[in-house]
């Protein structure tokens, strides 16, 4: 590194050279890591045999077979019969025919898409509504046990998803809640729980009580407090809280794929079993991933900024 | 009047509930259902694992077999095995995501241009679901048709089809070391780069006084500043990766034979193919008991690290 330099900034600056380098390889990093993300966009829109072409294909001409066989349940028929049919009404109708197909019905997506979305935002709205009361009330009172009681709500999170799913899946049967979205919204709430507490509670404990107190002065009772000033104090913590609560029931699988198996199916296990003609249907799979992995992408460029403390489960904190 | 208010007093005037039965309004509801759905679970797991009961058989007479699943579960070679594997990718993983992500993490915080929206892309693969993007990894690893054997291929002069990442016994764990390294070195990434923003610059600067090389600089501000950080990081990538299930199981169901099976696999087997849920149990117990005292341990050591 450079010698005492007299320049105005700091002397830990590092020299253009230096920059350069980090950012090369950083950039080439980052470009390797996106290949496989750009490979599930690129198979979404080849058509199936592109898709299986050898050399892989990086020049095609697009299609959209992939989504349409996605949504849509199809049948193989003679090109007989296919002929004896009216035309086609719709570019699916057409992609499918040209296959020598007819389109059956419509695929599980987008009901298994639909539960995603229920159970997740359901499961997030729950975890940090009650996370926010359990945060504040450690936060500002002395809870007898409190450590204890928050070493006790991180430890629900050591528990191998397998080893608590035997009897969960024995409870929820004998209480009619297998295979129900509001199971599931009480699971992940259970799991999320957890992390939104400690998150909370350190965005929280930087809120200075003399707010609440002045509050209070001012006649408003402890619940109004709460209500008009720590609330509002505290929206950007509760908002990075709620999109990690979201990602983790977006994302989930293990609970999901033992828990549920028709009506509230997820759409992680159910992209999986997406299959078509011999084997899995790779573009149908690949726009079915694509579609799944678009709100999580547009979520991680717009929060980007709070990233950072959700993900240290803000035990970075001093 | 107010000038001798102190806060306890005036929480004790106001009108409404007493801070006591707010305390206890707003944590009830939190630890209720965790007790309902963690920790009666959890009891419930406790004592089928002294018993015989299988989940298929609900109407079956349960009895108590005492400690015998737990002698079972520990004289299972298979059960042996699969823990060992376990150890194996846990071990394998963070390796290699705390050196690169580490690495990542330092040439980031050298704040070349555009270095924040090039972490962001970095980011990215964490975020995504383990299991909807690994069953795509599945098909970028086929011989015949894959990118990654292409790729591979194409820089090694190795025919493509001459090796199957996922089918041959010992290449199949690395595919997975493979993908769980790429989701989630960023996660290490991020904890280390706190770490290393958290080291103040005039300890730099006087080292830069002092004339201490930067490799000096290096390996005796930078590490040792950063070390609570990276066993953080290390911690809950630890825990996590012990728990292991979504991405082995889609890219690899366990095998070849069980080249891969990892706890969760064997225990998700056990659980729900063989339905031997008091054995099953008494596994899911020992584990928990495993992954608990490990980190205890690990945190203990943390901190002391912390306190230096």
């Amino acid at each position: 590194m450079s010698s005492v330099n007299t320049t105005a900034h700091s002397v830990v600056e590092p020299t253009p050279t230096v920059k350069r380098i980090a950012g090369t390889i950083v950039i080439l990093y980052a470009l390797v890591t996106m290949i496989p993300l750009a490979w599930i966009f690129l198979t979404s829109i080849k058509s199936p045999p592109d898709s299986i072409s050898y050399p892989p294909k990086v020049v095609f001409t697009p299609t959209l077979e992939g989504f349409c066989n996605l949504f849509t349940t199809r049948t193989r028929q003679t090109p007989d019969y296919i002929q004896s049919l009216p035309a086609p009404t719709s570019t699916c109708d057409e992609i499918t025919r040209n296959r020598n197909m007819v389109i059956a019905g419509p695929s599980n997506y987008w009901p298994r898409f639909g539960n995603s979305l229920v159970i997740a935002f359901g499961s997030t709205f729950l975890a940090v509504s009650l996370g926010t009361f359990a945060a504040y009330g450690f936060s500002r009172f002395r809870v007898p046990l409190a450590d204890d009681l928050l070493f006790f709500i991180l430890s629900t999170r050591m528990m191998p998803p397998i080893a608590v799913a035997i009897p969960i899946y024995l409870m929820y049967r004998q209480f009619g809640l297998s295979d129900t979205a509001l199971g599931m919204i009480l699971l992940y709430t259970a799991v999320n729980v957890s992390l939104a507490v400690w998150l909370l509670k350190g965005f929280i404990d930087e809120i200075p009580r003399e707010y609440e107190e002045a509050a209070m002065i001012d006649g408003y009772t402890r619940l109004q407090a709460f209500w008009k000033v720590v609330l509002p104090q505290a929206t950007t913590g509760i908002a990075a809280t709620a999109i990690f609560c979201l990602i983790f029931a977006w994302n989930e699988y293990a609970f999901a794929v033992l828990l549920t198996s028709g009506s509230a199916q997820t759409a992680p296990p159910f992209i999986p079993t997406i299959i078509g003609e011999g084997g899995q249907d790779w573009p149908a799979v690949a726009a079915g991933t694509t579609i799944f992995l678009v709100p999580i992408l547009v979520f991680t460029i717009i929060l980007r900024k709070q990233l950072l403390r959700g993900i240290t489960f803000g035990a970075v904190r001093k | 009047m107010l000038a001798h208010a102190t806060p306890t007093t005036i929480a004790v005037r106001v009108r409404g509930l007493s801070d006591r039965a707010i305390a206890w309004l707003f944590i009830t509801p939190t630890i209720a259902l965790l007790l309902a759905i963690n920790i009666f679970p959890l009891i419930w797991a406790v004592y089928l694992s002294f018993t015989n009961f299988r989940a298929n058989r609900p109407y079956a007479e349960v009895d108590g077999v005492g400690l015998r699943n737990y002698q079972r579960v520990l004289n299972d070679p298979d059960i042996w095995i699969a823990m060992q594997t376990t150890a194996h990718f846990v071990f394998w993983t963070i390796l290699l995501q705390t050196v690169i992500g580490f690495a990542l993490a330092y040439l980031i915080d050298r704040k070349f241009r555009g270095h924040a929206f090039w972490t962001t892309v970095i980011l990215i693969p964490m975020m995504l679901s383990p299991a909807v993007v690994g069953n795509f990894w599945r098909f970028l690893y086929q011989p015949q048709i894959g990118l990654f054997n292409y790729i591979v291929s194409f820089f090694t002069g190795i025919p493509p089809s001459s090796f199957e990442m996922l089918g041959s016994v010992s290449l199949a764990p690395w595919a997975i070391i493979i993908v769980d390294t790429w989701m989630w070195t960023p996660y290490v990434m991020l904890i280390c780069l706190a770490g290393l923003r958290s080291i103040p610059d005039y300890i730099y600067e006087a080292a830069e006084v002092d004339r201490a090389s930067a490799w000096r600089q290096f390996w005796s501000i930078t590490v040792p500043m950063a070390l609570p950080f990276i066993m953080l990081a290390v911690l809950f990538r630890g825990i996590e990766n012990f728990k292991m299930f979504d991405m082995v199981m889609l890219l690899t169901g366990g095998g070849p034979g069980s080249t891969t099976e990892v706890a969760s696999i064997t225990l998700k087997r056990e659980a729900f193919e063989s339905w031997l849920t008091g054995r099953s149990s008494a596994f899911a117990i020992i584990l928990f008991v495993a992954v608990f005292g490990l980190a205890n341990i690990y945190v203990k050591a943390l901190n002391k690290v912390k306190q230096r």
